[in-house]
């Protein structure tokens, strides 16, 4: 069916799909309609869901830990400042291995208090042991989030998939959504080996774990985000050959031709395609790299997408304060050391609290990247792109 | 009314081989509670003195279903067990009856936890939760919380030669969740096992979210001898420092009427947390504190039902 949707409407719409067994949420602008329209499916009688309105996201995450332990299909949603607070609750459902799934709605962290799109939220719980996934599209946010339930599920991990605030979250799209009855079909029913509730075997969760042998627990975590990108891969070739929309970790357009590229993540990875199709009509070749899953980081793939080009312009719609750039710039510069190929490369910050980024932008950073293939030098590693005073 | 020697048949659902205290009022408590139960339940426990000693991997103590999660959360947890369960039992998934017991010291839920537990009685999520009350947080060491009474020595509010320990009364935990009008709620400690039992049982049965106040004594934060334990959590109710009580249906009831109401001071000269107050050069803390124990307890006396 085609229907013209908002990110946060088709996430909603995914999640009346998936009917999970429990959702507990906090509403947070720019996610307080996925909440919204999930509490109307509810009243409604459209799922079968028990939903627990909680009183902080804090709680929210709490809730959906003590009823994914008990073997049920869990599904949140929240954005910024609710990540945020979520962040303590965060570590310990990766570290009981609680396949919870977040749909999120990328969001500037305070302060200075902004409700606009940058990756600060997500990017300051990158450790927290969660798969994340980026979209670029609505269409791609309702994929994702069917697919992540089941990548999650299998993992034994959570998951976030998250759209641009404003920009994906409130932007209408065309949209193709599946039959209500692909979904728990494609899904399956969750199966776990313990539970909560079995009172017959019961079984002690969140046990205090000291020097002798806590290492190998937080060791097993690891290995399994080691683990998850084949399952994240099998997830996504079986959806492509299910419904005709394949996916993969790393999106690479035009790059196979050309000589400079753009790393991105999210609707910028929209933006940048048309900023090629602009460039490529005027004989420049250029491409593009959007990362989409961050987490794990999909390192091989993207390391062959990475060294395709001789100059690199990373974009990062976040920063780590560290005076070491954004988040993406850090990832590439550590995968590309052992590499023989190394592109040159310059980081730009853009787009914090939801300063714009247009396609005639993205073409002069083209244009930039150009100039330093022809140098063959950069000359300032990191700027702060579309700031005023820089 | 509970028989001793049926509770004793029972298999242990919280056994010994632990590492609480000698002593602990809060292993008595965890005890109590499990052995009152009738049903099957599931158990969440915040984070603090009981979650630590019962389960350090790989050993448990727990003969039940258990999870822990972090400090102020194990009512938003045991929330979302609830709701598993719930949307399971609808599906026809799960068969059995079961009931839910949150456990949380004061420091989990006088202070950090008050939030959580506020959301998770007014959702009205059918789960007993047992503050094991020891006033102080004992887990890290004896710091003050909002339970800790007038005059204590913690390591926060320490007995100093200018303040004679915490200037501020107790927090009243129990009215403000009757405030939250749940389907039951009471204060008990151990030393009347029965009272306990009793109240374990109809917060089990009620239908909808309920709480009890354990009144918890802990030998290393109050200082006392390991074996007066019991001694201790007595004198609470006779000194009327810990009334037992319930709130059901709109109606107060005590449960546990003293025969004669013994003077505080008979409780605070059980304890090292209070031994500085005697030598002070005033009766102000301790007087503060008889007027507080007095207050509330003509208050609900005014409000329970003549027995």
């Amino acid at each position: 069916m085609i229907v013209a949707r908002t990110g946060n409407e088709a996430m909603a719409e995914a999640m009346r799909q998936i009917n999970p067994d429990v959702v507990a949420a906090y509403p947070i602008t720019p996610a307080t309609e996925v909440v919204q329209l999930f509490s109307k499916f509810v009243h409604d009688g459209l799922v079968d869901t028990e939903f627990v309105p909680v009183e902080s996201e804090h709680s929210a995450c709490s809730a959906c830990c003590g009823a994914s332990a008990a073997g049920v299909r869990v599904m949140t949603s929240t954005s910024s400042q609710g990540l945020a607070l979520m962040h303590e609750i965060l570590f310990i459902a990766a570290g009981l291995r609680l396949p919870i799934a977040i749909c999120l709605v990328n969001r500037s962290l305070s302060s200075p208090i902004n409700i606009h799109c940058d990756h600060s939220d997500t990017l300051a719980s990158r450790d927290a042991g969660w798969l994340q996934i980026y979209t670029e599209n609505v269409q791609e946010a309702y994929d994702t989030t069917i697919q992540l339930v089941k990548i999650a599920e299998q993992a034994l991990l959570p998951g976030i998939v998250s759209t641009d605030a404003f920009i994906i979250s409130h932007g209408m799209e065309r949209v193709e959504l599946l039959d209500d009855k692909e979904v728990p079909k494609f899904l399956g029913e969750r199966k776990v080996e313990y539970s909560l509730l079995d009172v017959d075997n019961p079984i002690t969760i969140g046990g205090l774990d000291l020097q002798d042998y806590f290492y190998e627990h937080k060791r097993s975590e690891i290995d399994a985000m080691d683990h998850v990108l084949p399952i994240i891969e099998k997830v996504q070739k079986e959806f492509g050959d299910k419904f005709g929309r394949y996916y993969s970790t790393v999106d690479e357009y035009k790059m196979d031709d050309a000589e400079v590229a753009i790393m991105a993540m999210g609707s910028t990875g929209g933006t940048a395609k048309v900023a090629v199709e602009r460039m490529r009509e005027k004989g420049k070749k250029v491409g593009l790299v959007r990362c989409r899953v961050y987490r794990p980081f999909p390192e091989k793939a993207m390391l062959k997408a990475l060294t395709k080009v001789k100059v690199l312009g990373i974009m990062d719609r976040s920063d780590t304060l560290s005076t070491l750039g954004g988040h993406l710039y850090n990832d590439a510069r550590s995968i590309l050391y052992e590499s023989d190929a190394r592109p040159l490369i310059k980081n730009y910050i853009y787009g914090l609290g939801g300063r714009d980024i247009s396609i005639e932008e993205i073409e002069t950073i083209y244009e930039e990247l150009f100039d330093i293939q022809k140098s063959g030098k950069v000359d300032k590693n990191i700027v702060y792109f579309g700031v005023r005073g820089e | 009314m509970a028989k001793l020697k049926e509770l004793a048949a029972q298999e242990e659902r919280f056994t010994g081989g632990h590492r609480g205290c000698a002593g602990c009022g809060a292993s008595i408590i965890a005890r109590q509670v499990l052995m009152a139960a009738e049903q099957p339940i599931v158990v969440g426990c915040a984070t603090g003195c009981l979650e630590v000693f019962s389960t350090i991997y790989p050993y448990s103590a727990w003969n039940v279903p258990y999870i822990h999660n972090a400090f102020e959360n194990v009512a938003a947890t045991m929330a979302g067990v609830e709701a598993a369960y719930k949307a399971l039992k609808k599906k026809g998934k799960i068969k059995k009856d079961l009931r839910f017991i949150a456990f949380g010291g004061d420091g989990g839920t006088y202070d950090i936890g008050i939030q959580a537990l506020s959301g998770m009685i007014e959702r009205r999520h059918r789960v007993l939760y047992v503050c094991y009350n020891n006033e102080a947080y004992m887990n890290t060491g004896i710091q003050r919380s909002s339970a800790t009474p007038r005059g204590a020595h913690t390591t926060t509010s320490p007995a100093g030669k200018v303040i004679p320990g915490k200037m501020q009364l107790r927090k009243n935990l129990t009215e403000i969740i009757i405030a939250h009008e749940p389907a039951y709620a009471a204060q008990t400690t151990f030393g009347y096992w029965n009272d306990l039992v009793t109240k374990v049982r109809k917060a089990l049965d009620a239908d909808g979210p309920s709480f009890i106040n354990i009144y918890a004594p802990c030998r290393l934060g109050w200082a006392y001898a390991p074996e007066k334990t019991v001694k201790v959590s007595k004198m609470s109710v006779e000194t009327c420092i810990w009334p037992c009580y319930e709130y059901q249906d709109g109606k107060y009831r005590i449960t546990v009427k003293p025969k004669e109401k013994k003077p505080i001071t008979e409780f605070l000269k059980m304890q090292g947390r209070f031994s500085h107050l005697f030598k002070w050069k005033d009766d102000v803390p301790i007087k503060e504190f008889q007027a507080e124990v007095d207050t509330i307890w003509e208050r609900l006396l005014k409000r329970s039902e003549t027995e």
